[in-house]
């Protein structure tokens, strides 16, 4: 039997590429000025289940996220790299998630498209941080999980090697499957998009994107072709608990929101004397900076 | 994130020219591919989403993979292992990313696996690739051998060949050889007929082959034993699977470091002919250098580009004076005839490009039908244009690149000539762009017959009458001038009757006439852009115009007079011994 793989994959604000108006006066995040950009470290995940399915072409890669209807963009990118489909999750029921309602809702999305062999996702989102997701998905199917992997080195007899970075070096790790991964940013980068797939899916899209009065250029194309439909599922269609889903799922609350601004605390302005370099040099020695 | 196409507005204009719907609606058939393959266009419009998403992907993968690799690439270079050539190791980065975006075979048409690119687009690719690194530009783009092998080639051929191509195996044209180079005539590299193993057998040696150890190769090669000329050299097609050619040396080079120059010995390697013998070098080679003429062109555009950022960031950031040394007028005199030889070149590589399409495309359609005798009249057309127009495209775009790397470095000052700095390697690697596939005196020999036949200035009285944007009006009034000028010098050289005095004033008619060309391309651009309200590309073309106008006519003049005042008993006065 050949693999079956789900890779999670999450649309974020990029915020390697913060402008001055990143963040609202609130003190939260102004999404409207960052671009939204296919988290990347899932890229890399995305990369490794590719991999996988290069060594066998009969391995079947889904992605799944979570989001509002642009974020099918991230299911189209799979789409022009070599994945098989995906799923939108796409709800104002789930809207406003936690941690703990994301990984509920990804893991009962997940149970509702056939358990699969290998779960993998990036280690962690640039807007977040939190690297819990992967983990709580595991928890939530009962999977085994490995974290901080930087390569995928064999899947052979339901047991997959990995390679895993650990501080000052990495190990390699055999797990049984099913497994959930989390993927490192120095794992292999992804691939760029393809030319032929992108000529085949560049129209695919979610109902929900589609213009509400009807008016869908090529209409024709989308009775041609069932695969330029992606799947779109709410609360209800993966037999969710709505108390469990977004907001009301979600136990962790802002208390407050703080603008920090970082400044250097002290500072002392030396001349080119002699005197002053010496007295720089001395102290830090003293600090053990230098020596 | 960078991206080499669209940061560049000024390649997707011409992918609007309205002569675009005639190259598409010939090349997709009236988009009979719609419902065999997933990924053909249903129409115009989606044919060119179709372009435009192939030339993002491109831009992609060369700014964020071909160009960060470039400055190791160029360092290290190919090297030679066991009589097999070895590219350098960020090489194989490069082939693989442009494998897995699948940019090979990408003219074929789809039944092959390719993605039907007409060549104004394969060309869009290849000035993109080159921007990034012109040296892996030229390991990319000798995939448009194939076009010679599916023109010509049997259908069992095209069958085994092309998808292998589509899915990134490499190419390699084997002409020369030690004493012929330019003068292909002179080929030795035999070949013989096997008939036991029914296949014909190659021996010899071919020197300065660029990818020489490619995966296949075509070969001009002598099989009429006995001959001397042109007329007894047929084309082969060599598999490397098949063995039997060695790399003996890789050529240490100015520049294109990552591009393999190899010296290659054939003994006793099996082959197979393409098309008929005794027409190798007279039909195949012709289609091929064509081909390959238009490849530089592109290579050369993309490198123009890079040598025009390169300079114009460089000027942006570098103060002396107490100030920014793009505001003084000896540095931007510079920086605008760079960008306005940049867009005036461009525009005369997808003219001739589309002429190239329009052509191919009615032949291939002759392929499976009798053309109309209207089709078969457009087919003589713009073939003839596209004669015309690629040693014009190929040769004045050559040496564009090579003055705007020049300038490059000028503009840096002292760190120009310092090897850290990009600007440096850009005039290395440009240099050759003047040279292979025919020197810039090769494409003025080619030009000539269309000069002084008439065929040049016909198109030019045609193109003077198109309608100009108000603006621009003087300036198409001093082209006027110039093409009046132009019309003197070539029946003045007519009129000398004397063989010698045209060859040696051809290059100054050329030049000529390229410049009055590009002159009247570049006020076409940016009325149409004007027209179409692309500010973004208006704004530079009305720019570059004003340019690229005022310097043609200081050339024009100048050369008009020249040949003026020039006779044959001048001549002495230049030989040298």
């Amino acid at each position: 039997m050949s693999l079956k793989i789900v890779v999670l994959a999450k649309q974020v604000p990029d915020t390697r590429n913060v402008g001055p108006d990143a963040m609202t006066p609130e003190g939260t995040v102004n999404r409207a000025a960052l671009p939204a950009i296919f988290n990347p470290e899932d890229m890399n995940a995305l990369e490794q289940a590719l991999l996988l399915k290069d060594a066998d072409p009969d391995a079947n890669v889904q992605i799944v996220t979570m989001g509002p209807p642009r974020a099918t963009e991230i299911i189209r990118e799979g789409l022009y790299r070599g994945t098989d489909g995906g799923v939108l999750l796409t709800d104002r029921a789930f809207a406003g998630a936690d941690t703990l309602a994301t990984s509920y809702a990804l893991a009962t999305a997940i149970r509702k498209m056939g358990l699969p062999d290998i779960v993998i996702g990036g280690r962690q989102a640039i807007d977040g941080d939190t690297a819990q997701v992967g983990p709580q998905v595991a928890q939530k199917l009962g999977y085994n999980q490995v974290t901080y992997v930087t390569s995928i080195d064999k899947v052979e007899d339901g047991k997959i090697t990995v390679t895993r970075h650990i501080d000052g070096g990495v190990e390699r790790v055999e797990a049984p499957l099913p497994i959930l991964l989390t993927v490192n940013g120095d794992a292999a980068p992804c691939r760029p998009q393809n030319a032929k797939l992108v000529m085949k899916y560049k129209r695919a899209t979610t109902p929900i994107e589609r213009p509400a009065d009807g008016s869908l250029p090529y209409a024709e194309e989308y009775e041609r072709k069932p695969y330029l439909t992606i799947t779109q599922w709410s609360v209800a269609d993966v037999d969710g608990d709505v108390a469990q889903c977004g907001l009301s799922g979600s136990p962790t609350k802002v208390k407050a929101v703080q603008n920090i601004a970082f400044k250097a605390k002290e500072s002392k302005v030396l001349t080119a004397s002699d005197d002053d370099v010496n007295e720089l040099i001395q102290e830090l020695l003293n600090e053990k900076i230098i020596g | 994130m960078a991206n080499y196409y669209t940061d560049h507005p000024e390649i997707g204009f011409h992918l609007s020219h309205p002569e675009m719907r005639k190259v598409v609606d010939l090349r997709e058939k009236n988009y009979e591919d719609k419902d065999k393959f997933d990924y053909a266009p249903v129409d115009f419009e989606d044919a060119i989403e179709n372009y435009r998403r192939v030339l993002e992907i491109t831009g992609d993968v060369a700014a964020n993979v071909i160009e960060p690799n470039s400055e190791s690439v160029d360092l290290e270079g190919p090297h030679l292992e066991n009589g097999r050539m070895v590219y350098a190791s960020k090489t194989f980065e490069n082939i693989e990313a442009t494998k897995k975006a699948g940019l090979w075979g990408v003219s074929m048409p789809r039944r092959y696996g390719g993605l039907n690119l007409p060549n104004a687009v394969f060309s869009m690719l290849s000035e993109v690739i080159s921007a990034a690194d012109a040296g892996f530009q030229n390991i990319w783009s000798l995939q448009s051998c194939i076009d010679t092998l599916y023109e010509f080639g049997s259908e069992e051929q095209r069958q085994e060949f092309i998808p292998r191509v589509c899915r990134g195996e490499g190419m390699s044209m084997d002409l020369t050889e030690p004493d012929a180079g330019s003068d292909l005539q002179r080929v030795v590299l035999k070949a013989t007929r096997d008939e036991e193993n029914d296949c014909w057998r190659l021996n010899g040696v071919k020197r300065f082959i660029t990818n020489g150890d490619s995966d296949i190769h075509l070969v001009l090669a002598r099989s009429e034993e006995g001959t001397t000329d042109g007329r007894g050299l047929s084309m082969f097609i060599y598999d490397k699977r098949d063995g039997g050619v060695d790399v003996r040396h890789i050529e240490h080079k100015l520049g294109i470091h990552g591009s393999p120059t190899c010296e290659l010995t054939y003994k006793n390697a099996k082959a197979q002919l393409c098309g008929s013998t005794r027409l190798g070098l007279i039909k195949y080679v012709m289609a091929l250098m064509n081909g390959a003429r238009l490849g530089i062109a592109a290579q050369s555009v993309g490198l123009s580009q890079e040598a025009y950022n390169e300079a114009l960031s460089y000027a942006n950031d570098r103060q002396q004076f107490g100030q920014k040394i793009v505001g003084f007028p000896a540095v931007y005199d510079m920086l605008s005839r760079m960008k306005a030889k940049l867009d005036a070149g461009r525009s005369l590589l997808y003219q001739t490009a589309r002429y190239v399409d329009i052509y191919k495309c009615l032949e291939d359609i002759q392929r499976d039908r009798a053309l109309t005798p209207e089709e078969k009249q457009q087919m003589k057309k713009y073939q003839r244009l596209a004669d015309a127009f690629t040693p014009v495209a190929k040769g004045m775009n050559s040496e564009y690149a090579n003055q705007n790397a020049y300038d490059a470095v000028s503009v840096h000052g002292g760190s120009g000539f310092i090897m850290e700095y990009k600007s440096q390697r850009l005039m290395r690697d440009a240099r050759i762009f003047s040279i292979y596939e025919g020197t810039t005196q090769l494409q003025v020999v080619a030009a000539v017959r269309y000069i002084t036949n008439g065929t040049y200035l016909n198109i030019i009285k045609e193109m003077l009458q198109r309608e100009v944007a108000e603006e621009l009006r003087p300036l198409h009034r001093r082209v006027e001038t110039m093409a009046a000028l132009y019309e003197q010098s070539v029946q003045y050289v007519k009129e000398a009757h004397d063989q010698e005095v045209q060859d040696f004033l051809a290059r100054r008619l050329y030049d000529m006439t390229a410049e009055i060309i590009m002159s009247l391309l570049i006020l076409d651009d940016a009325t149409r852009a004007k027209a179409e309200q692309n500010e973004a590309c208006a704004e530079q073309f009305v720019k570059s115009a004003n340019v690229y106008v005022r310097m043609a006519e200081e050339d024009v003049i100048g050369k008009a007079s020249y040949v003026k005042q020039f006779i044959a008993e001048d001549l002495p006065a230049f030989k040298q011994v």
